[in-house]
């Protein structure tokens, strides 16, 4: 029987994430205008390049500081909720199989992907099921490093309340870096992830209105 | 699941929804206490009412660990570092049943309490500095705050500045009046005769060049938490 390549929860919990993602990053980058810097007082951080450098207004949300500190701290919950239900649905459905990255069928594909697409080797390996070994590779790493941004922004939010996440992260001031570059890291994602959607429209198909696999697909 | 525990739910998942949406509408960061914002900081101040534990303790941080004083920033709502008044003490008051005028003095013949703590500013920043002070509590204590005081209000001579305080977090070992900095008498800079300090809140909410310590049944405001920042801003 077709299944939809991309079940209705995942496009939703898709969706619903772009929208508070967009919402958390804009905030959060007017939140660090306050102070664009990393590391305490009188010690900052010396390999962080952009001490000083505020983020510009055009990608900030809020207006000032107070405003969006309330706009994270009210958004903050629908994130989490909703990855929460994404991976919820990730593991009781058994998706994970054919979405997480297992290097016994994705690494010599990746690899493969990689070279192909860093144009040293012609042809692209096929893809194995949903997705090639590189988009698997590359969507488990964000969702391996997701949890992180959690945590370093409950640490900053907590950090005597909650002193063993606090200094897990090696307390405030490591933690606020991480989340900002974490932030970063996932922003580098976000990038490429359009563009490979552009130049890949059927993908935008399968997560807005639904598609049955093509018998290819099944992995 | 019965059919009616079923509809129960659709019919909750649908209000919220609603409710969800509406708020979604009334998201105005300019009048950030309003609409779901302000329903959200709500929700907010009862999770950092949950996490707080009166009886756990910020770090106590080492000996030499204080940030240059050069780069401890002081903030004032005045022109220039406001000085106290001749004469200056501190009133007590509120629902308490010995209202206090405490000299300087006074104030340091009490049990005299260190805290090294690092301070967390809403900007985004940390710092490191010694306080030396006297425990609020000890000071609650000897006025004898009636238990139906739920609050502090600390009112101050910098241009009317003031905030106000859920009484646990007031009541906590770390929060002190201090008047002393890094081994030194307070300098104007940093609220001199007598600033609020705490490690358990962030540093709009420690009263500088304090004049008045009130235990109250209702909670009040603050000069920023007026404007829109968080009351509570637990650390």
């Amino acid at each position: 029987m077709a299944r939809p390549a991309q079940p209705w929860l995942v496009r939703i919990t898709h969706w619903v994430n772009l929208f508070a993602f967009t919402i958390m990053a804009a905030s959060g980058l007017r939140i660090l205008v306050a102070y664009p810097h990393l590391g305490p007082r009188g010690d900052l951080y010396a390999w962080y390049p952009l001490q000083g450098v505020a983020p510009p207004e055009a990608l900030t949300l809020g207006g000032w500081l107070a405003g969006a500190r309330h706009w994270h701290f009210a958004f903050a919950w629908l994130f989490v909720a909703n990855a929460l239900v994404y991976v919820v649905y990730l593991f009781a459905s058994g998706e994970w199989r054919r979405r997480l990255f297992s290097p016994r069928r994705d690494a010599r594909n990746a690899w493969g992907t990689l070279l192909h697409d860093l144009r040293l080797r012609k042809e692209a390996p096929a893809a194995v099921g949903l997705y090639n070994g590189m988009q698997r590779l590359t969507y488990t790493g964000v969702l391996a490093t997701a949890p992180l941004l959690v945590l370093s922004g409950l640490a900053m939010y907590k950090p005597v309340q909650l002193p063993r996440l606090a200094a897990l992260l090696g307390g405030y001031d490591a933690a606020r870096a991480i989340h900002l570059l974490v932030l970063a890291a996932l922003a580098l994602f976000t990038v490429v992830h359009v563009v490979q959607v552009l130049l890949h429209p059927r993908t935008l198909a399968d997560l807005t209105v639904g598609r049955d696999e093509r018998p290819e697909e099944a992995a | 699941m019965s059919v009616l525990t079923r509809r129960r739910f659709l019919a909750g998942g649908l209000r919220s929804a609603g409710l969800v949406a509406l708020g979604g509408l009334a998201c105005d960061g300019a009048r950030p206490r309003e609409g779901f914002l302000g329903l959200m900081e709500r929700v907010n101040e009862r999770f950092e009412r949950a996490t707080f534990d009166p009886d756990r303790l910020a770090p106590e941080l080492p000996e030499g660990t204080e940030t240059d004083l050069a780069d401890f920033p002081a903030y004032k709502i005045s022109k220039q570092f406001p000085l106290a008044p001749a004469g200056w003490a501190l009133s007590v008051g509120g629902l308490v049943a010995r209202p206090l005028t405490l000299s300087l003095a006074d104030l340091q013949r009490l049990p005299r309490t260190r805290t090294r703590v690092r301070h967390h500013c809403v900007e985004g920043w940390t710092a490191v500095a010694a306080w030396d002070g006297v425990r609020l509590a000890e000071i609650a204590r000897l006025a004898g705050a009636d238990p139906r005081a739920r609050y502090v209000e600390f009112r101050s001579f910098d241009s009317g500045y003031w905030s106000s305080w859920d009484l646990e977090s007031a009541l906590h070992p770390q929060t002190i009046l201090a008047y002393g900095m890094n081994g030194e008498p307070l300098g104007p800079e940093h609220g001199a005769p007598l600033r609020l300090y705490a490690a358990v809140k962030l540093g709009y909410k420690m009263v500088k060049y304090l004049t008045e310590v009130s235990f109250l049944p209702v909670r009040s405001g603050g000069y920023w938490e007026d404007q829109g920042y968080e009351w509570y801003a637990g650390v």
